[in-house]
């Protein structure tokens, strides 16, 4: 079955067309790299598909159905680049932040929530972190926590903007086997990826996108060599030698 | 109560209502839209006082909320075309405040309304303008409103606390997990709009925005806990007006302007000696490694 369908996607940003005519269809259980160069609108494909940024048409079907009424079941994770890290909370807070859709208005978050966020911090390693302010962490330990706050939202398809980006070989490993562990239970993720070289190790579907599709299935289908250049353009080059 | 204890009171609810609104400013860096808002809402008490030739709470309360939610819709709307924001802001708030200076100049003529009590308000005038509140009695207008619009502004922000965290701290997932984002963002313009309104008649339009910002950004020095940040900069509000209050009387000079200044020497005492923040504790403990570069030399060995 499906879990996400997108079909003749279109956006822009002020004047500049970054969505071309995107269509793709995600099946159930896949973990997905969305690669492409920069400005090839890859985090505006997720924040399009999640109405975070308006579209100029085309059709987002989550579960055959439309986000409204499926948003309990799609969890989202920001680059970590996107809030303000000095803000004064602290981990456990911020986690408990991706409870808040299921809390309800007008109620405060209880004991049963505190204890699914810690859980949660706890699964990505960062349980002796909970009350540690928020600036204090590394970037590593940033992104567990987004991913923690993720994990709590227990959704069925997932989408994280460069999870990857910028954290130590220890955060990488962590988040690649809570990916896998995603999977394994039978949810979805979509991955904007940056590193080409880990493509085919971590993830086994895989969209290459440069303002449309130039290539979208399993990665050992989809991501070729010529697949590869044909979304890159004469971009690869200079980022190999670099 | 005597004439010194209602203008304490008065200035301590300014302090306290900015206080609070205030945090919100300073995390959702909108601290220029408190700037505009406290300009333009001169135009909504001018349009009201043409309409009703009162000078009346609720009128103005009204008058402040429809500037106030003008001024945000025309910042967005002009921004979305493509002007900066900050230009965006510049540009709205000085048209609006500039139409409110030619109606009092043209139209409203002799009345208490003036440019200069609109600037610096006149908080010494407060407690002489009574009206008559049941099981009180006598209280100053002013007094009666703004504790009117701490309550109100109390009970949005502790109804809706956590809404108020997650879309300052991360809107994008606050929209993601349905709450309405945008929404949210006009009811706390109104919140500013209406606090606003209510600190004019006693410290006016340019003092409002020390009592605004200022205090906030001293507690955000203090504290890594938005409960605690929320209380702190309420308190350092409180304290301002009383210092500022006592300052003016030892100075004989402005109430509103002394109020200001002392707001500015609580961000500053907070400046330098803040423990987490402070200029003092990073001299201090400027030879400790924060935890971060531990983590990424970790992370390369």
């Amino acid at each position: 079955m499906s879990v996400l369908k997108v079909q003749g996607l279109h956006a822009s940003y002020r004047k500049n067309k970054v969505l071309h005519d995107v269509s793709f269809e995600v099946e159930q259980g896949s973990l997905t790299s969305i690669v492409g160069p920069n400005g090839a609108g890859k985090s505006t494909l997720l924040k399009v598909m999640l109405e975070l940024h308006p579209k100029l048409s085309g059709d987002v079907s989550f579960f055959g159905s439309t986000l409204s009424q499926t948003k309990t079941r799609v969890g989202y994770v920001p680059q970590r680049g996107s809030v303000d890290w000095d803000f004064p909370t602290n981990a456990l807070d911020v986690v408990m932040m991706g409870l808040y859709g299921r809390v309800g208005w007008l109620k405060w978050p209880n004991k049963s929530h505190k204890e699914k966020a810690m859980a949660s911090l706890a699964q990505m390693g960062m349980a002796d972190f909970a009350d540690r302010q928020i600036s204090q962490l590394s970037g590593g330990q940033q992104q567990r926590v987004f991913l923690a706050r993720a994990l709590v939202q227990d959704a069925d398809l997932y989408f994280m903007d460069e999870p990857l980006a910028g954290v130590d070989a220890a955060t990488e490993r962590a988040i690649m086997t809570t990916l896998k562990n995603l999977k394994m239970s039978g949810k979805t993720v979509m991955v904007v990826h940056h590193d080409l070289q880990t493509v085919e190790d971590y993830f086994d579907h895989v969209l290459l996108l440069n303002r449309t599709v130039v290539a979208h299935g399993k990665t050992e289908d989809a991501f070729t060599k010529d697949n590869v250049y044909r979304a890159y353009g004469g971009s690869l080059r200079f980022m190999k030698e670099a | 109560m005597t004439y010194t204890g209602w203008i304490l009171l008065t200035a301590s609810l300014v302090g306290l209502s900015c206080g609070i609104v205030g945090v919100f400013l300073i995390l959702r860096r909108m601290a220029m839209m408190a700037d505009a808002i406290s300009h333009t809402v001169l135009l909504g008490i001018v349009t009201a006082f043409l309409i009703t030739r009162e000078l009346n709470g609720p009128h103005m309360l009204i008058g402040a909320i429809i500037t106030g939610l003008l001024t945000a819709l025309l910042v967005q709307w002009f921004h979305s075309r493509g002007v900066q924001q900050d230009a965006s802001i510049g540009v709205v708030f000085t048209t609006l405040f500039a139409i409110g200076v030619i109606l009092i100049a043209t139209q409203v003529g002799n009345a208490h309304l003036d440019t200069k009590h609109a600037l610096m308000g006149e908080i010494a005038f407060v407690p002489w303008e009574v009206m008559n509140v049941p099981l009180l009695g006598e209280v100053p207008k002013a007094t009666f409103m703004l504790a009117a619009v701490l309550l109100v502004v109390l009970v949005v922000i502790l109804a809706f606390y956590k809404e108020w965290k997650i879309t300052s701290f991360d809107p994008a997932l606050a929209a993601s997990i349905g709450i309405p984002v945008v929404l949210l963002h006009y009811v706390f313009m109104s919140m500013v709009s209406i606090t606003t309104v209510a600190s004019f008649d006693a410290v006016g339009a340019i003092m409002v925005v020390a009592m605004l910002i200022t205090p906030a950004a001293a507690a955000y020095l203090w504290t890594d806990k938005l409960s605690i940040m929320l209380v702190l900069s309420g308190a350092f509000g409180v304290i301002s007006a009383f210092a500022g209050y006592y300052v003016a009387v030892w100075l004989d000079t402005s109430i509103s302007g002394s109020m200001a200044f002392a707001t500015g020497i609580v961000f500053l005492v907070s400046f330098l000696l803040s423990p987490k923040h402070g200029v003092l504790s990073r001299y201090l403990y400027r030879y400790e490694r924060p935890d971060q570069e531990e983590q990424q030399i970790d992370a390369v060995s």
